[in-house]
């Protein structure tokens, strides 16, 4: 009976049809939950970080304001104050950043525009690879050079300080804001740089009127990438910063950073002492939200 | 008057470009000098001895090991993400939010991560310290490079190709893992470099969720140290700043291996012809 047969196969391929439509659905169901896992390990750090770090402020009593203002962190006496290392991290991102940023956006400006292509085709290579290098080495470095050279220089009894950390802080942000803005600069129009030069501007004043601020979205993405590296920056500062207790008055304080504090004491702390770190953490978390927002601020402002 | 100031503001430019490339090349050349001599097969391939004179092995086994299990998790979830962000979803609040939950583990600085990855891994989900703890964390970290990246790679692929499979008759899925992924590989793959590099280079978050055990990892739930907590170690407890130079050569080797071969494989990419 060829009728039979034939409504076998039909029925066969709506099965198979079937099976195909229901594996199109499940697929991308599967898709859509992977995408969700980053929001869903956004939202376990965050609720991790911010249930533990305040649990001391609403369930044991800590006054916030102590914390904040506080200037003796003695855990075993149960004092909590993070002003200095809310200092401390404040003035040496700052200063790597007064360092850092111009040294870093003049040679990317130098690569993309005036250095001949030959060197700029070894040159830039070179930075980027730099920027991919542990960070732990430019620690390493800081505290085998930069460290001694203070010592015996600036007549310092301990080379480790502020200072230090600002010099480390900005050589390491350095390849980082160099291949970013490098990238921004070269990709400004030629024709921007041809109608400046047509209309009688130098060079010089071309790059510094017309090229630089046609990249300045670019540029800017490379200071807040340079920052975040500086600010995050633990272990190569826990090397050069001496890690004292004390509110930083000079260059050459030794200091203890905000993210130094958490790696020095996470690995023995137990109880309200281990969520006053979680509290550290999230003052850092803060810390560089707000700076992103003041940046991109300033970025906006710039454009009008 | 003008042209003093050009001249001011060129000089300027060289003067910062010869300060920033002497400066890396002070470091490297540093790391180098004070390292080479350490440098050979014993180092490399001996096991760690705590009176002094051992090898890294242990420390190359615990950061392969970190490698290869954070990858693991992170590959096929990360492309899967960027497949749904770029080949199925539509314009939306959902996918607003999942781009600035990307972006935002993009900005956390890994301290943070570590703090996390100490307490969920460690503590609440009683691994202990250990290599799949810090592995755990660095997926996490890896995850929103490798998203960008096969992002990047997917769009590159031209529509032209979708249609004409489709056009074959083939479902969505037979398309993208049949046209779209294949062409998209380079570009995933090169993302995938990076993200190991990412995974070498990280100390902080490593250092508080595996723990800084100095000898060969027995198993997966092992305390043990990588290449960079191990570097670090030696400088703040020994102060044997040519033993951490020696491993830095070792990282640094690593490092540019990874990128030469990024390089390559994304050079490869732009002369498929498209």
């Amino acid at each position: 009976m060829p009728n039979h047969s034939n409504e076998e196969l039909v029925s066969q391929i709506e099965s198979s049809n079937k099976r195909k439509y229901f594996l199109e659905k499940l697929s991308e169901k599967v898709f859509l939950f992977c995408s969700l896992l980053s929001v869903i390990s956004l939202l376990l750090i965050i609720g991790f970080v911010f249930y533990k770090g305040t649990h001391p402020f609403f369930a044991e009593g800590y006054s916030f304001i102590e914390f904040i203002f506080g200037l003796d962190w003695v855990p075993s006496e149960d004092k909590f104050g993070i002003l200095p290392m809310i200092v401390a991290s404040i003035f040496a991102t700052i200063g790597a950043l007064i360092i850092g940023v111009p040294i870093g956006l003049f040679t990317a400006i130098f690569l993309a525009e005036i250095a001949p292509k030959s060197i700029a085709r070894i040159i830039s290579p070179a930075v980027q690879l730099l920027a991919g290098i542990p960070s732990v080495l430019y620690g390493v470095f800081g505290l085998a050079i930069i460290v001694p050279f203070l010592q015996n220089h600036l007549g310092l009894a301990k080379g480790q300080s502020l200072i230090a950390v600002i010099l480390v802080l900005a050589i390491m942000m350095l390849p980082t804001i160099v291949t970013v803005a490098e990238t921004s600069i070269r990709a400004v129009p030629k024709t921007y740089r041809e109608g400046s030069l047509a209309l009688g501007a130098s060079p010089i004043g071309t790059i510094f009127k017309v090229v630089v601020p046609a990249a300045k979205s670019g540029i800017m993405a490379a200071i807040v990438l340079g920052l975040g590296r500086a600010i995050g920056e633990t272990m190569a500062v826990i090397l050069v910063a001496g890690n004292s207790l004390v509110l930083p008055t000079s260059l050459t304080d030794s200091i203890r950073p905000l993210t130094t504090n958490i790696a020095l004491e996470m690995g023995y702390a137990f109880g309200t002492h281990q969520e006053m770190l979680f509290a550290t953490g999230i003052v850092l978390f803060s810390f560089i939200l707000i700076l992103n927002l003041v940046l991109a601020k300033i970025g906006s402002k710039g454009g009008k | 008057m003008r042209k003093a100031k050009d001249y001011f503001f060129q000089s300027l430019l060289w003067l910062s470009a010869i300060i920033t490339i002497a400066t890396l090349c002070i470091i490297v050349g540093f790391i180098f000098y004070k390292g080479i001599h350490l440098i050979n097969l014993d180092f490399i391939f001996g096991d760690y001895s705590p009176s002094g004179g051992g090898g890294i092995l242990p420390m190359i086994v615990t950061t392969i090991y970190t490698i290869v299990i954070s990858l693991l998790i992170a590959t096929p979830i990360g492309i899967l993400a960027a497949v749904y962000l770029q080949e199925y979803a539509k314009q939306g609040r959902l996918i607003r939010i999942i781009r600035f939950a990307t972006e935002s583990l993009t900005g956390i600085p890994s301290i943070i991560y570590g703090l996390f990855g100490a307490v969920f891994f460690v503590t609440v989900l009683k691994m202990g310290m250990s290599i799949i703890a810090a592995s755990l964390t660095l997926t996490i970290i890896v995850l929103p490079v490798i998203i960008r990246t096969t992002e990047e790679a997917l769009k590159t692929v031209p529509l032209t190709y979708r249609e004409g499979s489709l056009a074959l008759g083939t479902t969505k899925l037979q398309t993208l893992y049949k046209v779209i992924l294949p062409s998209a590989m380079p570009g995933i793959l090169s993302g995938i470099i990076l993200s190991i590099g990412r995974i070498v280079g990280e100390s902080a978050a490593i250092f508080l969720t595996a723990g800084t055990v100095a000898a060969m990892p027995e198993n997966i739930f092992s305390s043990a140290r990588t290449l960079t907590v191990h570097s670090f170690l030696v400088t703040q407890e020994a102060g044997d700043i040519e033993l951490a130079a020696a491993v830095g050569i070792v990282l640094i080797v690593i490092i540019l291996i990874l990128n030469l071969s990024a390089t390559f494989i994304s050079k490869k990419l732009n002369k498929a012809d498209y």
